[in-house]
């Protein structure tokens, strides 16, 4: 049969050897990423087995503990493990939270605008713009929020009464939650707006031009048809920008303000200017922990968290675009 | 972007569907209701604020560049020193970008390519394709603070010692192959998106003109295919570069935390570098920014600007290739 193949490149190129070795680089590249789940989850797993599900829950103060665990690791002394990270949990929350719902509301309205509503040269301008934004290094905007938007904060928005009055719990110095929530929502605003346009484009013409012919105006037509329509396509941009920003270690290392501190919004409005340190982040702060076995372990904990978080979001944007199928919405 | 097939026959090049309503008989907004125009009114006020922040963004860096970055930056290497004047420029980060990008793009090209390839032209047994759009999707939503972490674990094994400082049996597992490593799956997800849709947007009938003059599939891909879908490869080989460009994370834990080249000794030229911890652009800033070590905000100006400059000068590369390619058109079928 070998023989029966037109062989231009000879037998080293043959239609079923070059299958073969495709599909075994597509093997390896699954089973790389099987391996990654499985190494990360073994090497957290002590974290996980010496606090059980209080792992996940408030008690003590955070920073304490991850330096209690990483000193123990030092004098081979017995390892301590104990670790609470709800503080850290409380932030990734309400920094993921904060930008996802802001940037969502954001982004569909430019969304709309660029696709519907925006003059050409508007549009044209737009597009560049919003992969522009898309592109910054996370870098750039740490830093542009460290020497611009969290002195402002600082010095402008947080009064000194505000600042007296927690004085002896935390001093708000403008790295705090807004800091964080305001420049992720910059960050991942323009990733969504470039997945959610190639959604509301690929709407076919015909649907909306029936809307239009029953006199409904472009503006209805657009938000109950095409975005509608188009909800696959939002859903899984709102997953990928998600799943960044629960990702984003080092921007907010920057800007979050670097304490294990759980802001609580009982408190007023005042929660907003307080800082806080998410998951990512505690990783890249610790990073030169690594050598200590327990705080090895406990960074690794974190990594499986943020892991199964990023699952989990893939994996409910994809049960929910299957849902959607029904409606003949492409993604 | 759908089946290629079921694309009408004035479609324009893939990707870049005109705007589904008809433009031809704009309604204007008088005869909404006002909630309506309210709605029209947010819209233009965030699309005004978007360009507003990318201006700021731009203006602002290109004045603090200009103040603070002197062309000696750019060939001295970081050095000790109290005074930003005495600590020297960021010469080893920017080679050390440079470096990072070629090496990352380099191992994700080729594997994005294959993997795409197999997905569009092969893609049996239907399970495993199922199985790996899913993990190149997953890929893309890992945190890189993970993939670095997980970098750490392979990286230092002692089966890969020759990858990077290895003294007493312990592997450093910091280098510049273990830092490409992990940023080329960074880009990776890109790549292999881009030239799905390359190689998605071929029409049936060109692979089946090949065939008919006898050529393998693997020749057909090979000649035909990738030649055809090299504007879509190029475009995701440059997203993924930027994306290998501006990660931070893993730098930060695979390069070593040093802001100078260390070179292991006794190695010969390219691979005692590469074996060896450094530093690049986004590492840099972050170390200089005054939450990180150095704290030089000056520095961090200057090199933050230069890393600007090679994003949109790849954002400008991208524009570039869609033009021409949409110039060249799309393949009549």
């Amino acid at each position: 049969m070998e023989d029966s193949y037109p062989q231009e490149y000879g037998p080293r190129w043959s239609d079923r050897r070059v299958e073969q070795m495709l599909g075994a680089l597509v093997c390896a590249v699954v089973a790389l990423l099987l391996a990654m789940i499985v190494i990360v989850f073994i090497k957290g797993w002590p974290s996980f087995a010496h606090n059980g599900l209080a792992w996940f829950g408030p008690g003590g103060n955070v920073d304490d503990q991850l330096n209690a665990i990483f000193l123990s690791g030092q004098a081979g002394a017995e390892y301590i493990y104990t670790f609470h990270a709800w503080p850290l949990i409380w932030s990734t929350l309400l920094i993921t939270g904060g930008a996802t719902a802001i940037a969502l509301f954001s982004a569909l309205f430019v969304t709309v605008f660029i696709v519907e509503f925006a003059p050409e040269w508007m549009s044209n301008v737009l597009q560049p713009v919003v992969r522009f934004l898309a592109s910054v290094p996370s870098v750039i905007y740490g830093l542009l929020g460290v020497l611009v938007l969290v002195p402002f904060i600082g010095n402008h928005l947080v009064s000194e009464s505000q600042k007296a009055s927690v004085a002896g719990v935390i001093s708000l110095s403008g790295y705090s939650v807004l800091a964080a929530v305001v420049v992720l929502t910059v960050m991942i605003a323009p990733l969504m707006v470039s997945i959610f346009s190639d959604g509301l484009r690929s709407v076919r013409p015909g649907w909306l031009e029936g809307s239009l012919a029953l006199g409904v105006n472009r503006w209805r037509t657009t938000w109950k048809i095409a975005v509608r329509t188009a909800r696959p396509a939002i859903v899984a941009g709102t997953v990928l920008a998600t799943a960044r920003a629960i990702g984003e270690a080092v921007m907010l290392a920057m800007i979050s303000g670097s304490v294990g501190f759980a802001p609580n919004p009982a408190d007023g409005a005042i929660f907003v200017f307080e800082p806080s340190r998410p998951l990512a982040p505690t990783i890249v702060k610790n990073i030169d922990q690594l050598s200590s076995p327990p705080a090895n372990a406990t960074l690794f904990a974190i990594a499986t968290v943020l892991l199964f978080s990023a699952a989990a979001l893939s994996l409910t944007g994809w049960a929910t675009r299957r849902a959607m199928r029904k409606y003949g919405a492409t993604a | 972007m759908g089946a290629p097939v079921a694309t009408p026959p004035s479609a324009s090049p893939p990707g870049r569907n005109p705007a589904p309503s008809g433009k031809a008989a704009v309604e204007g907004s008088a005869t909404w209701r006002l909630s309506d125009r309210i709605g029209l009114a947010i819209c233009w006020a965030l699309g005004l604020l978007f360009c507003a922040i990318a201006i700021a963004i731009v203006v602002y860096l290109l004045i603090q560049g200009i103040k603070y970055l002197r062309p000696s930056m750019l060939v001295t290497p970081a050095s000790a020193g109290f005074a930003q004047s005495e600590t020297g420029g960021f010469s080893d980060a920017l080679v050390g970008t440079l470096i990072v990008a070629v090496m990352g793009i380099s191992m994700a090209l080729p594997i994005g390519i294959a993997i795409a390839v197999w997905l569009v032209e092969y893609g049996r047994p239907a399970g495993l394709a199922r199985i790996t759009e899913s993990t190149i999707e997953a890929i893309a939503g890992i945190p890189s603070i993970v993939l670095a972490l997980f970098g750490t674990v392979i990286f230092s094994s002692t089966a890969l010692g020759f990858l990077s400082r290895a003294s007493g049996g312990v592997v450093f597992g910091r280098s510049f192959f273990a830092a490409s490593a992990m940023l080329s799956l960074v880009a990776l997800p890109l790549v292999v998106a881009s030239t799905r849709e390359g190689l998605q947007s071929i029409p049936r009938h060109v692979r089946e003109a090949s065939y008919a003059v006898g050529k393998t599939k693997a020749a057909t891909t090979r000649r035909i295919l990738i030649p055809a879908s090299r504007p879509q490869i190029a475009t995701g080989a440059m997203l993924g570069l930027g994306r290998i460009i501006g990660d931070t994370a893993i730098i930060v834990v695979l390069l070593g935390a040093t802001q100078n080249f260390a070179p292991v000794e006794g190695a010969s030229f390219p691979f005692d570098y590469l074996r060896g911890a450094g530093t690049t652009l986004t590492n840099f800033v972050y170390e200089a920014s005054p939450t990180g070590n150095l704290n030089q905000p000056q520095k961090a100006y200057a090199a933050a600007f230069v890393l600007l400059l090679m994003v949109l000068a790849l954002n400008a590369a991208v524009d570039a290739v869609h033009r021409r390619a949409r110039k060249v058109g799309a393949w009549s079928s």
